[in-house]
């Protein structure tokens, strides 16, 4: 590929005490393409995600994003650079009703820059534009549950509202941690597509996904991480038909199911 | 509703507060739902305002201004700690440096307390912020303890050094030209702060605060540097507790190392609990409970703080949320019999 990469990942390591939480792992994002990121529990692909948004400080190691070096540089500034993320464990402010959610992302020094959502320009009232957004992310407009409260509202529409925070700010690239995980297949069958259409946005996206037979359907590219090592990296065919990937799952069923699916 | 003819009787809750609390959305529809916004506001403000008129002699008068500077500490409390996360144990670091910046200003340059009080406000503000800046980062228990321990380590410091009239302090601060003025002077300022902070927390900045309280994590992943409104919150609370301290200097002609005292972070924080937490008017209910028991208690010396301890305890294990969360619930809701 002679593309400039968006994101290079160069010898990243992290260190918890004496567990190596990831063991030099490199590899590059591609812009507009989608990488999935799969490996068993406690592989290291949150300390990943973690790593690149600057939420945990590498070991050693070196990220840059289309060329600059963003290493050390604290998580707001990251952010405000347009990588943005969703939390394994669903973040919102429990306290605002949903849309109020967004007012926040979208009060930021980025989304004032980028001019908001919709259009460029003056950004206008945040309420609507935040709501604009839920709709877009599969909030029902004229229902209330964009009105609810963020501790009232169901798994599913927590996980597009995590999406909908990144999305606030006009991100670039957006590394997505289980956003299909808790969710039931109809509602993963309705996330598909809005992640299809985020790609065609010309959005990259890094996801980290449990649900390998969705995630296959979607990623250009995947890598495998076991152990905070990376195990291969390549098209969702080649990293099926992989050895070793079988036996870093070895007894998971989803590998099987897929296995046979495929 | 009243259509069934089974003689079933169920209590009916209603929620009236449901329909002008969302967003004001129909909040002017009637004249009736207009008044139910307003009359508790007016009854607060013409309350305030008619207090020093009803009190019995000077002695009395004083206590509602004394009143109004813990007002104001106590709403600075309850704006850090309930909609920024920051329990600020620092209220009388915040009255000592506005309350000293004023006497300086007033002793040495004689400005006239209608210029230093501004002036101390600002100016402490700026102050305090820049000295809590390293603090901001901390989180819970440790940005408490550490702010309980500021007002401590300036006193020592004022009496080691023997700085700014050391043990003695400043005398000779001119007061208010007189005592309506002092009065009407602080109540108007309570009000204008309690009014403005209750707006500021539901502004697109306030909610980036409540954010910051909520979920600081989540802040950061959308490009905000929380440090930052924090200190910006941590400025509007400190310009509250300066500009206390500043009126407070005026008022007793004289600024010492008592303005650092435990007192003005204390007393704040119980009339917040009994006044009732995160309401904003809650705490300066609180103190208008609280600091007049207090004065009365006054001839049992350091008894009283006896009484007001059980007063406390009391609140706490009888009506923990306060007074004004149950009354504002007792408020919105109304009961009533209806045939289902
Ligand atoms: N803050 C931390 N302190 C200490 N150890 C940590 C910390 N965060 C992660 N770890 C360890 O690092 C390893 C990788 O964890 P990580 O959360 O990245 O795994 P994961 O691949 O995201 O797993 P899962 O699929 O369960 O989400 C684990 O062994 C975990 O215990
Ligand atoms: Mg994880």
């Amino acid at each position: 590929m002679s593309e400039q990469p968006i994101l290079e990942a160069r010898e990243v390591t992290k260190a918890f005490g004496g567990i190596l939480a990831l063991n030099r792992v490199s590899f590059d994002v591609f812009p507009g393409e989608i990488l999935g990121i799969i490996g068993p529990n406690g592989s290291g692909k949150t300390t990943l995600v973690n790593c690149i948004t600057s939420f945990v400080k590498l070991t050693s190691g070196t990220i840059r994003f289309k060329g600059t070096d963003i290493t050390r540089k604290p998580a707001h500034k990251i952010a405000d650079m347009g990588i943005t993320r969703t939390f394994q464990i669903m973040r919102p402010y429990y306290s605002l009703p949903a849309y109020k959610n967004l007012v926040i992302p979208l009060f930021s020094p980025r989304a004032k820059r980028t001019g908001g959502w919709r259009g460029g320009g003056k950004l206008g009232d945040r309420n609507t534009v935040g709501i604009d957004i839920l709709e877009e992310i599969g909030f029902e407009r004229d229902s209330y549950v964009p009105y609810k409260m963020a501790s009232a509202l169901p798994t599913g529409y927590l996980k597009r509202l995590e999406l909908a925070r990144c999305l606030a700010l006009k991100p670039e690239l957006i590394l997505c941690d289980e956003v299909f995980s808790g969710l039931s297949m109809s509602e993963i069958a309705s996330m598909v597509p809005l992640i299809e259409r985020l790609q065609m946005d010309g959005i990259t996206l890094i996801m980290i996904e449990h649900r390998l037979r969705e995630l296959f359907r979607v990623a250009n590219r995947v890598m495998v991480l076991n152990f905070g090592e990376k195990l291969v990296e390549g098209t969702p065919d080649e990293v099926m038909a992989d050895k070793s990937v079988k036996e870093a799952y070895f007894g998971s069923e989803e590998v099987e199911e897929v296995m046979t699916y495929a | 509703m009243g259509n069934g003819n089974t003689e079933q009787r169920r209590r009916e809750r209603l929620d009236r507060g449901i329909k002008v609390r969302s967003d004001g959305l129909y909040a002017l529809m009637s004249w009736r739902e207009l008044a139910y916004l307003i009359v508790p506001r007016l009854v607060l403000i013409v309350g305030l305002l008619v207090l020093p008129l009803v009190m019995p002699g000077a002695y009395w008068q004083r206590v509602i201004t004394i009143v109004c500077i813990y007002a104001l500490l106590a709403l600075s409390f309850d704006f850090l700690a309930h909609y920024l996360g920051l329990v600020c144990l620092g209220g009388a670091f915040f009255v000592g440096v506005g309350g000293y910046i004023a006497a300086m200003f007033n002793s040495s340059l004689s400005l006239p307390p209608l210029l230093t009080v501004p002036v101390a406000t600002i100016l402490g503000a700026v102050i305090c912020t820049l000295l809590l800046l390293p603090c901001l980062p901390l989180r819970g228990v440790y940005f408490a303890i550490v702010t309980l321990m500021y007002p401590l380590v300036l006193a020592r410091i004022i009496e080691a050094l023997d700085i700014f009239g050391g043990t003695d302090g400043i005398m000779g601060v001119d007061s208010f030209a007189n005592q309506w003025l002092e009065q009407y002077a602080v109540i108007s300022l309570v009000l204008l702060f309690l009014f403005g902070t209750r707006r500021l927390v539901n502004v697109d900045l306030g909610l980036v605060f409540r954010a910051v309280k909520d979920n600081d994590q989540a802040v950061r992943a959308s490009g905000m540097n929380i440090s930052f409104y924090k200190a910006i919150a941590v400025f509007v609370a400190s310009a509250m507790g300066c500009l206390g301290g500043a009126c407070l200097v005026h008022i007793y002609m004289w600024a010492g190392i008592s303005l650092f005292a435990l007192d003005f972070s204390i007393l704040p924080i119980a009339a917040t609990v009994i006044g009732g937490a995160g309401t904003l008017v809650g705490p300066v209910l609180g103190c208008i409970i609280l600091v007049p028991i207090s004065e009365l208690l006054r001839e049992f010396g350091t008894l009283r703080i006896v009484f007001y301890s059980l007063i406390l305890v009391g609140f706490v294990v009888f009506r923990s949320e306060g007074l004004m969360v149950y009354g504002e619930r007792k408020y919105h809701q109304f009961q009533r019999w209806v045939k289902v």
